[in-house]
């Protein structure tokens, strides 16, 4: 069964349309990228998504439930976190742990059985009291998504849960997020990190309100990279890359620490032009590697050739 | 050439001490970068280098000039693009960069100031109020008011930090564009695959440096090797392998795990073989080159464990 189901959903606010007819099913215990730049229509989605907005036109169903007729039982199915909203700054870790508990209504016991694990995951046993203002933000981004799923949702969207957290606190909420899909929790996820829509199983790219690709992290580098991207190590990298920025077959280039990344229309075409302009240069080439693209490549290179707004 | 160099420099605040007794030479023309965890002390480091923070002992010298004794002097040469970056969002584009323009006392600035804008590609809309700008263009415009007096280095705190992905590619274009120009920039960066962007990168944590060196010398650091093993069932083989003694790490992807071993000669054939016994389907497996992030990983798990 799937988790969601979004048929036709389209949401204009005045003649600005915001959402223009998506549609995407997520299954059931997947973790689901939904990617886009900022103004793409992601965060108006997600709130339709959770019962908070109703669409213009078209559907979703979200674990069973009409987001348009039921908005009641979509609300009480899922649970919501984003880096922004989510705690009161104010409150000791315990007092939002307790206001999360009555807004759900759990029951006392229930509580705190489920308030023991909150602190287990956030590793704050021990600060119950601390004002939450005070904690840095991976503690506080783990004790936000604690909050968010503490009535045990089936569904949980998280809304750029990792912006502003330190690599070894982001890996570590990730293995939160695989252990809760383990569970067979359905999360559907929005990022401004594309290494962590690598974690994901199936991702869809939104821009300008319209799907511009989906499939598996895989299957995107598969079908959109049009051009291999070379790596060159070499001497003056800096003089390298103005050289090589005015032939016509470098479609884009880079500099990429003490290396250059050359996107180019054909490999060996492209390794040896650089080889040889780069030689009459007196710049000593010590290699050149296809690199396999990252996420980011696929879909900067979708937004500028492939999407709406271009 | 030597940009700046800092010798044995402390700072504390109250009962923490954020930088402790750190050196750290930048020759000119390099892009820089200061990386690590929160609280780690890489803004006070910054702010030490622009001489905003005053540290409590060592010296810092920017340009070869004592940044406390010669404050002046370096300002005058010095661009710092803070993480809390205020522009005013009731000016325009270009009254913002004429702002900064009679901050810094810079006469004539109006050539400076078309070629800057055309330089970030903001030209078009020099007369749209900040306010209405995207985050990706406020990014832009701040760091062209930050370069409005030529300085000769910059020093970026987080300069991305919650920039869409394709505004931060178009960043990263405009630096090393600027680079071209023989600037040195000296930044900060939560982002591991920014970081392979620069010349070198000093990792940061407890406001000492662990290692600095270039992208691809760092990864010489790494302890073990990464694997990549490509299966069925990814989560529940994440579940098995997370306690197992031989793996040191293991990362969850959509279609794969990468888990980091001492030896994979040594290792991946008890592993495999652990896999088979709980009927989880391996299809392929091969070591794959480490990313900053797993170097930082591992190093700091090392440093948190000892």
């Amino acid at each position: 069964m799937n988790a969601i189901e979004v048929r036709g959903l389209t949401k204009r606010f005045g003649q600005f349309t915001a959402v223009d007819h998506i549609d995407f099913d997520v299954k059931q215990g997947e973790i689901f990228g939904f990617l886009g730049a900022n103004g793409a229509g992601k965060s108006t989605t997600i709130r339709m998504l959770c019962g908070l907005l109703s669409s213009t036109e078209g559907t979703a169903r979200v674990g069973g439930f009409d987001i348009n007729t039921d908005p009641h039982s979509v609300k009480q199915s899922i649970g919501y976190m984003s880096q922004k909203f989510s705690l009161y700054e104010d409150l000791t870790v315990e007092e939002n742990i307790d206001f999360f508990g009555r807004v759900y209504g759990i029951t006392e016991s229930a509580l705190k059985e489920r308030k023991a694990w909150v602190l287990d995951i956030a590793n704050l046993h021990g600060r119950e009291k601390s004002i939450t203002g005070t904690l840095s933000g991976g503690w506080k981004q783990r004790l936000a998504l604690g909050c968010a799923v503490l009535h045990r949702p089936r569904i949980v969207f998280l809304d750029e849960p990792t912006s502003g957290v330190d690599p070894v606190m982001r890996r570590k909420f990730w293995e939160l997020i695989n252990e809760l899909s383990a569970d067979g929790v359905t999360v559907l996820v929005t990022t401004h990190f594309l290494e962590e829509a690598e974690y994901c199983n199936d991702i869809i790219l939104i821009n300008a309100g319209k799907i511009i690709a989906s499939g598996s992290p895989k299957e995107l580098k598969r079908d959109h990279i049009k051009h291999p991207i070379l790596e060159v190590h070499c001497s003056d990298v800096v003089r390298a890359m103005e050289r090589i920025e005015e032939e016509p077959w470098a479609v884009e280039t880079s500099i990429f620490g003490t290396t250059i990344h050359v996107n180019v229309e054909n490999e060996q075409q492209g390794r040896d032009a650089i080889t040889s302009l780069l030689h009459r240069n007196g710049i000593t080439v010590n290699g050149i590697e296809r690199i396999t693209p990252s996420l980011e490549d696929v879909f900067i290179y979708l937004l500028e050739h492939g999407g709406g707004k271009g | 050439m030597q940009a700046l160099s800092i010798s044995t420099v402390s700072k504390t605040f109250g009962t923490i001490t954020a930088v402790d007794a750190l050196s750290l030479t930048v020759e000119r023309g390099e892009m820089f970068a200061l990386v690590g965890p929160d609280g780690s002390g890489k803004t006070t480091t910054i702010r030490m280098l622009c001489g905003i923070v005053k540290p409590d002992s060592g010296t810092v010298t920017v340009l070869d000039y004592d940044v406390q004794k010669q404050k002046e002097e370096v300002k005058r040469r010095i661009g710092y693009l803070s993480q809390r970056f205020s522009l005013y969002g009731d000016l325009t584009i270009d009254e913002n960069i004429e702002f900064f323009a009679e901050i810094h006392k810079v006469r004539g600035y109006k050539q400076r100031r078309d070629e800057l804008l055309e330089f970030t590609r903001l030209t078009p809309f020099r007369d749209r109020l900040a306010d209405k700008l995207s985050g990706g263009m406020k990014q832009k415009l701040a760091l062209a008011c930050t370069l409005i007096h030529t300085p000769d280095i910059i020093f970026l705190d987080e300069p991305t930090t919650g920039v869409d992905p394709v505004s931060r590619r178009d960043f990263w274009k405009v630096l090393s564009a600027l680079l071209k120009t023989g600037i040195t920039i000296i930044m900060t960066t939560p982002y591991l695959d920014e970081a392979e962007r620069c010349s070198r990168v000093a990792l940061m944590n407890d406001g000492k440096i662990l290692l600095t060196d270039t992208p691809a010398g760092l990864k010489q650091h790494m302890n073990g090797e990464v694997v990549e093993i490509v299966c069925s069932d990814i989560r529940r083989s994440f579940a098995l392998l997370k306690p197992n003694p031989s793996v040191l790490e293991v990362q969850a992807f959509g279609d794969r795990l990468n888990i980091v071993v001492r030896s994979a000669a040594a290792d991946v054939p008890g592993i495999l073989s652990f896999l088979a016994s709980n009927s989880v389907e391996v299809s392929d497996w091969r070591t794959v080159r480490p990313s900053l992030e797993n170097v930082f990983i591992s190093l700091l798990t090392d440093r948190r464990e000892a």
